[in-house]
């Protein structure tokens, strides 16, 4: 893929010349912008005096199960500059990711340049973990107040609330009814709506100038597509685990031709899911960023001038884009429970 | 690939499943079911007005199709009526008429009779009274003749000077 | 020579977007000869592009 190029030359670039180079600094710091980290840095700039990286920000717990919980501050990390001694074992951050290392922190490298020291596994509560809480919070507080504002108004939505209570009926009307059938939609409803409504909040928190990039996280899509892949499965009835093994009205011999391919399939469509939403926001934000960068590369009126141009443009599309990879998630899993729990009556027509 | 699997946290996705999940709980106690319930309830209670406001129409329409028959029936009455009446007028009037005319042709006929017996009776009296003339006449001419010639002459002139019919 | 692998992605790249690219003039057009059956076409739309787009990334991601 090109953004692994990318980064793998990046990294080796930026380490050579310490961010000395204009390209390669915004090179690099479009793909530290793409990853997770382990404090909520606002902005960060080259104190011209020392010539030391000025870092703004709130800090966060950094949580590591390595024989027993370690948990201290992300500022100890310091952006990977100093080792961190938690009990009897030190840590450092290299590249987003911590490592187990000894006193003087030392990585070691395969042949690849991959390190290859120990790593624990990290439950830090990191930007996109607060991000994922904050969406958490609004979301509860938003449609929590919409189903009050029914009790307290008599069945009528108000404020915000007539904004998003047709978004509620489109789902089920639009995505839920017709893609699962009136009979089995209502089991999935809860999941469907907090579905669309979580990716599309977390895509328009990428937007905003904060620009935490959750959804363009594999972590993320994994598990929102594993959640996905799980509901289908257990849901699925006979119809559905058939037409998967022995599908009905082809030949013997394509039957059992079909049957891997169809197997297959179920691993396919869940990863299909994770990979186009987790590939539609990070491409999103490297266009983004990079059209963004491009006005200081260019350093001119026109060149910045239409490169801002093209910068707002495209967040325009993205802020479409956002509810779209939202809907589509949502309509394509709503079909995978649709196939799951179709009943033999539906579907003589084959 | 390989970018994805070193990119892949398995942290995030620990707390990212779990919120994930509590979220989707706590929605659905909190608001997915009371939203949904209200929206249900509430498009029932659409449908039931609705449903309550078409039969009343259907009511409407039924009354007022009974009233359009009876207004129908009502006209078509009063148009038998006048009908009838129409011509039970005309009826008396063509029955007038022939016993009108009836009548004249009797009163004609019976006038007829009359002016007949009438005549009959003034020529009979004629006839009579030519008789009695003639009687007499010749009673006087028969008195005179035996007296003078030209006497007897102007005296029957005179006579039937006299007896002028 | 040794053709590098990321030739190989444009080209996935290009069958998937000519791919996607018919299903989506197929379905307008299908939406502009009968726009009542608009819901269904979408649907059945976007079943075919989810299906091109996963070739489209398994190729990819097997770079």
């Amino acid at each position: 893929m090109g953004l692994n190029a990318l980064s793998a030359k990046d990294s080796k670039i930026s380490e050579d010349n310490n961010g000395s180079d204009l390209k390669s600094e915004i090179k690099s710091y479009i793909l530290h912008h793409l990853e997770d980290s382990h404090d909520f840095n606002l902005m960060s700039y080259t104190d011209k005096k020392s010539g030391k990286k000025v870092y703004i920000g709130v800090p966060l717990p950094v949580i590591l199960w390595d024989n027993g919980i370690k948990i201290f501050s992300s500022t100890k990390l310091n952006h990977g500059k100093t080792v961190v001694q938690s009990g009897s074992n030190y840590y450092k951050l290299y590249h987003g990711k911590v490592y187990q290392t000894d006193a003087k922190g030392t990585i070691n490298f395969d042949e690849k340049n991959y390190p290859i020291n120990y790593k624990p596994l990290d439950f830090s509560i990191t930007k996109n973990v607060v991000s994922i809480l904050f969406t958490a919070i609004i979301m509860l507080l938003l449609f929590k107040g919409l189903a009050d504002s029914y009790r307290k108004n008599g069945m009528i939505a108000k404020g915000l609330g007539r904004f998003f209570e047709p978004l509620v009926l489109y789902v089920r009307d639009e995505i839920a009814i017709p893609n699962i059938g009136k009979k089995h939609y209502k089991r999935f409803m809860s999941y469907l709506l907090t579905l669309f409504f979580f990716i599309w909040f977390l895509n328009l928190l990428g937007l905003t100038p904060l620009g935490i990039n959750v959804t363009g996280n594999i972590a993320i899509t994994f598990a929102l597509a594993l959640i996905t892949f799980i509901i289908t499965n257990l849901s699925g009835k006979k119809t559905y685990w058939k037409h998967i093994f022995w599908m009905p009205g082809v030949p013997i011999p394509m039957k059992i031709i079909l049957a891997p391919i169809e197997l297959l399939g179920v691993i396919i469509k869940p990863f299909s899911l994770m990979i186009r939403l987790y590939a539609n926001i990070s491409a999103g934000h490297i266009v983004l960023m990079s059209l963004i960068s491009l006005m200081f590369i260019f350093r001119n009126w026109l060149g910045s001038s239409l490169s801002f141009a093209l910068a707002f443009s495209i967040s325009i599309i993205e802020i479409l884009v956002a509810l779209l990879q939202a809907y589509i998630f949502t309509v394509l899993s709503a079909l995978y429970f649709g196939f799951a729990v179709e009943e033999h009556d539906d579907h003589n027509h084959h | 690939m390989e970018k994805l699997i070193s990119e892949f946290s398995f942290g995030l996705f620990f707390w990212q499943l779990l919120i994930f999940i509590f979220l989707v709980l706590l929605l659905k106690k909190f608001a997915w079911k009371p939203i949904l319930d209200t929206v249900n309830e509430r498009e029932s209670s659409i449908k039931d007005a609705m449903s309550e406001a078409d039969k009343a129409r259907n009511e409407m329409a039924a009354i007022q199709e009974s009233n359009q028959k009876v207004l129908k029936e009502a006209r078509a009455e009063r148009e038998a009526l006048l009908k009838d009446a129409r011509n039970t007028g005309a009826e008396i009037v063509a029955q007038a008429k022939t016993d009108a005319k009836i009548e004249a042709n009797k009163i004609i006929s019976q006038a007829q009779e009359a002016i007949q017996n009438e005549k009959r009776a003034a020529v009979n009296e004629l006839k009579n009274q030519v008789a009695q003339v003639s009687l007499e006449i010749a009673e006087k001419v028969i008195d005179t003749e035996l007296a003078n010639k030209d006497k007897q002459a102007q005296l029957v002139d005179k006579l039937l000077k006299d007896s002028s019919l | 020579m040794e053709i590098p692998a990321i030739v190989g992605g444009g080209l996935v790249v290009i069958g998937v977007g000519i791919g996607i690219g018919s299903i989506g003039k197929g379905a307008m057009e299908a939406i502009g000869r009968q726009p009542d059956a608009t819901g269904k076409i979408q649907t059945v739309m976007l079943i075919a592009a989810a299906l091109v787009e996963g070739i489209g990334f398994a190729a990819l991601f097997a770079l």
